[in-house]
């Protein structure tokens, strides 16, 4: 058996001459990976999920599962299942008709349907419940059978859509850790489509991130975060600093206050470049405090101040067109700093990140 | 002297009373709004039903007229005659087969209306609509020049090679024109429930292995029960009672009980049978009716 679960290979959709749903995708996810498919409503990752399901078909492009051509099959042949955003459970059965629906249809023999059923739904802390009709359930119950009903086929892909979108924000926590140890224990590939970056972040071994059709960037998630290659998945995952400056020199760029800092290996010789800075890896200081050496600094006055609980923002005005955010934690030993404030901004030069557009 | 308007923070506190109060106005408020609807049943449903009711113990001249004297139950006892048996389960059997054939029809109809887009699904609907915008009983005789010996269907049937058609007063006219008249009674309960479906569902079920008839069968079918028992109660109970239909296109040798009622209050002028034949039927309606809703209810 081939070592990828899901191959995509060109794969485009159209939805009419000018709706493109994808845009020739190329993407190939590992057998046992927690793959997640992270991207603003509307930009094709739950198209892309469809097609692997067999609910679309591409309209140029292959899919393939452990290398086998999908074609024009039907989600009722493909080796896959798919939990459902808002779960889909069938509310004319129990919890334990829902579960046993996929085996029934497989003609799995009764015994057997009885047992796997039953492990399953004991496996997520459902077995009490196995009678219960789905609308008697919490949400996150729903949630529950619904990751069981597909689970209990042991799929070689299991596909979800949102699966957390519609649970409150602790459940929502919890799930998370449940689902990926679920994962690392059954060893099944996960393909997990979502527009929350912090699942996305805290879940997957690798994430794709889609806008308008295309996969921009692909890995796993501490490159992500650390090292977007352009604009839109830089301020996609979390808060950014963007800022525009020419290159003057090997290493350095003029900013648009006009401040000239260094900038990291791997920028083109002359013209424009962006640098992306996340508000964490910024340090205010007070005027006169000592600044260690490579780092790139300037004045700047805090505009705004905006307190989180575990940690303050501060809005400071540095000369650029938006003020700069800057993420302090709230600790004692490092104070507040007023609206007002004349600081010094620094940040090493390791820290930024150059973007595309 | 001006009076201090009330302090809003000093809320008066809310005793048993004051609920007591509020729950009597409440239900006062309910018994007006439907005032209305309560004197329209009580005048033309409640009292007349009694009415009849009285009058199916009463009994008859020999000149035909009722007595409202000698209470008995001589009309029920008629009942079981084995001639009435006869009209009744002729009847009971047309309208049940009408319900099926109806139902047959409709469902695939209604199915397509449903999973149209809005513009054509609107169109559909209308085009369901438009016969109700024309007399019920000249539509009903419009199919008598069509089933005549010498109508359109019959010419069709020629023009091929066939016979001459002879449906015109026949049980299977009579089937076509109820049918016909209450197809739009079975479309529309079921367009709306088929249309209220989470296709969801329907993809859940196709990606737990169902093809797509079993995903039907299992799914899309049972989730639009409540439209097929709305339906199948709006076109059977109709059916069963049904007398212009059958008198226009049954002719003269398919007695059914709408007819037979009928006859009973005008031409045999017994009314106490009538009463009691009326009586008979609407307590089988209940009956199937109950039947019908405790059926459907267990597949949901």
């Amino acid at each position: 058996m081939a070592d990828e679960a899901v191959q995509l290979v060109d794969v485009t959709k159209r939805f009419s001459d000018e709706v493109v749903a994808v845009d020739s995708l190329n993407l190939t996810i590992g057998d046992g990976e927690f793959f997640s498919l992270l991207g603003p409503s509307g930009c094709g990752k739950t198209t892309t999920l469809r097609m692997i399901a067999g609910f679309e078909y591409p309209t140029e492009g292959s899919v393939r599962i452990h290398g086998h051509e999908m074609g024009l099959k039907p989600p009722n042949e493909r080796p896959v299942n798919t939990v459902f955003q808002s779960y889909a459970l069938f509310p004319h059965m129990t919890v334990f008709d829902n579960v046993a629906f996929g085996l029934e249809m497989k003609k799995v023999e009764k015994s057997d349907v009885e047992s796997r059923v039953r492990r399953v739904l004991d496996q997520v802390q459902l077995g009490h419940r196995a009678d219960a009709k789905p609308s008697q359930l919490s949400g996150g119950m729903q949630q529950r059978v619904a990751l069981a009903r597909a689970l209990v086929n042991e799929p070689e892909v299991l596909l979800l859509d949102e699966p957390l979108g519609a649970l409150d924000l602790k459940l929502r926590q919890n799930m998370q850790y449940e689902l990926k140890d679920l994962q690392s224990r059954v060893g099944i590939t996960f393909v997990y489509v979502t527009h929350d970056q912090e699942e996305a972040l805290t879940m997957s071994d690798r994430i794709g991130v889609m806008s308008h059709g295309k996969l921009l960037q692909v890995g796993d998630p501490h490159d992500i975060y650390e090292a977007p290659r352009s604009r839109f998945v830089a301020d996609f995952i979390g808060e950014i600093n963007l800022l525009s400056g020419q290159v003057t020199a090997a290493g350095s760029a003029r900013l648009g206050n006009g401040v000239e800092v260094g900038i990291p290996q791997g920028h083109p010789a002359s013209g424009e470049v962006t640098l992306a800075l996340r508000p964490e890896r910024l340090a205010i200081h007070r005027t006169g405090e000592a600044i260690a050496d490579g780092r790139n600094r300037m004045q700047a006055t805090i505009t705004r101040r905006t307190y989180f609980g575990d940690v303050y923002f501060y809005d400071v005005e540095a000369g650029f067109p938006e003020p700069l955010e800057v993420k302090e934690e709230n600790r004692p030993d490092l104070g507040t700093h007023d609206v007002g404030d004349q600081v010094v901004v620094s940040w090493s030069v390791g820290a930024a990140n150059l973007v595309s557009d | 002297m001006t009076q201090a308007p009330p302090r809003l923070d000093e809320e008066a506190p809310v005793t048993p009373e004051l609920e007591r109060a509020a729950e009597r106005a409440e239900s006062r408020r309910g018994f007006l709004i439907g005032l209305p609807a309560y004197a329209y049943l009580v005048l033309f449903f409640a009292i007349p039903l009694v009415l009849v009711f009285v009058y199916s113990f009463a009994s008859r001249s020999s000149t035909g007229r009722t007595v409202l004297e000698d209470w008995n139950l001589d009309s029920y006892a008629r009942l079981v005659d084995p001639l009435v048996l006869e009209i009744f389960v002729r009847s009971f059997v047309l309208a049940l087969i009408t319900t099926v054939v109806c139902l047959l029809v409709s469902y695939p109809f209604a199915y397509y209306i449903a999973t149209r887009g809005p513009g054509v699904r609107n169109v559909l609907l209308i085009l369901v609509m438009i016969p109700f915008w024309s007399n019920f009983l000249v539509r009903t005789y419009a199919w008598r020049v069509i089933l005549g010996s010498d109508g359109i269907a019959s010419q069709i049937s020629q023009a091929f090679g066939g016979e001459e058609l002879r449906v015109l007063f026949t049980p299977t006219a009579i089937l076509i024109g109820l049918v016909y008249g209450f197809l739009p009674f079975m479309v529309l309960p079921l367009y709306a429930a088929i249309e209220r479906l989470d296709w969801r569902l329907v993809e859940a079920a196709r990606d737990l292995y169902a093809d797509g008839f079993t995903a039907f069968r299992k799914v899309t079918l049972p989730l639009s029960m409540p439209g097929i028992v709305a339906g199948s109660i709006l076109v059977f109970i109709p059916s069963l009672g049904a007398y212009v239909t059958p008198a226009i296109l049954g002719g003269a040798n398919t007695v059914l009980m709408g007819d037979y009622i009928v006859d009973q209050f005008l031409a045999a002028r017994n009314w106490p049978f009538g009463s009691a034949l009326s009586f008979a039927v609407m307590f089988v309606m209940l009956l199937a009716t109950i039947f019908y809703f405790r059926a459907g209810a267990k597949t949901l």
